[in-house]
């Protein structure tokens, strides 16, 4: 069984850390993780200057360890992150900003791989709607 | 084959912006030649009201983007009647014609028949 999911909440809201244990969870029963889609706030887990104290998890290097692994697509919403100052290099050259700062490990996409994840994936699961 | 896909639209239209990033997601989703429709429920169906005035909150108005989704046939585009009657609404205060006004059960076996659901 193939899974995507679809998260919507920032690093600092429950639904976040759910998102991660979901993930883990159908991974260790043997399914198939084929793209996290990350959309409106769910976009700051792809900010690498998100700096929590040393004590706190950092969720975007869980991911991060998570997509390595198991080789999850991490795609970011552009739309979204533009929004919210979450820029790769190209996009940081194309808008003549000062820096860039999309953590390795997510790229950054447009809607229509949401699309392409529901229609791949056996189940679409959202976290944070 | 295309797969049914039913995007569901619960908040306000403002606020927060859950009402603009579905439209956005269902209008990029059109263009894949799957079989997509939107439901709107609970607050959600305040998205569609006729009246609708923006402009003192620095936001689009959330009823100008609505008629685009004629523009990108999406032509499956239904309203919980529960909803509606529960905030006093009728079909004459909405912004689109071309709507199904559904009632829970109807909302039930929309939802079965889907093959995936993207909630907002």
């Amino acid at each position: 069984m193939i899974f995507s999911l679809a998260v919507y909440a920032a690093p600092s809201v429950q639904a976040s850390d759910s998102a991660y244990r979901f993930a883990t969870a159908l991974l260790a029963q043997g399914y198939t993780l084929y793209r996290v889609f990350f959309y409106i706030d769910g976009v700051h887990h792809g900010n690498e200057f998100i700096t929590p104290p040393q004590d706190e998890i950092n969720l975007s290097t869980r991911w991060q360890q998570l997509a390595q692994t198991h080789d999850v697509d991490l795609v970011i919403c552009i739309a979204s992150a533009l929004r919210r100052g979450i820029l790769d290099e190209t996009e940081a050259e194309r808008y003549e900003k000062s820096g860039y700062n999309l953590a390795p490990g997510f790229t950054i996409g447009g809607l229509g791989q949401l699309l392409d994840a529901a229609v791949t994936s056996d189940r679409l699961i959202t976290f944070g709607s | 084959m295309s797969k049914k896909i039913l995007f569901i639209s619960r908040r306000s239209p403002y606020g927060l912006s859950y009402a603009r990033d579905a439209l956005d997601a269902l209008l990029a989703a059109s263009v894949y030649d799957q079989d997509i429709g939107i439901l709107f429920m609970d607050d959600g169906v305040f998205q569609l009201l006729k009246q609708q005035d923006s402009s003192n909150i620095a936001q689009k108005n959330l009823a100008a983007i609505l008629p685009a989704l004629e523009l990108y046939e999406i032509k499956k585009i239904y309203v919980q009647r529960e909803s509606l009657e529960a905030r006093r609404l009728g079909a004459s205060d909405l912004v689109l014609d071309d709507l199904h006004i559904i009632d829970n059960e109807e909302v039930r076996q929309l939802l079965a028949q889907q093959d995936q659901l993207l909630s907002f």
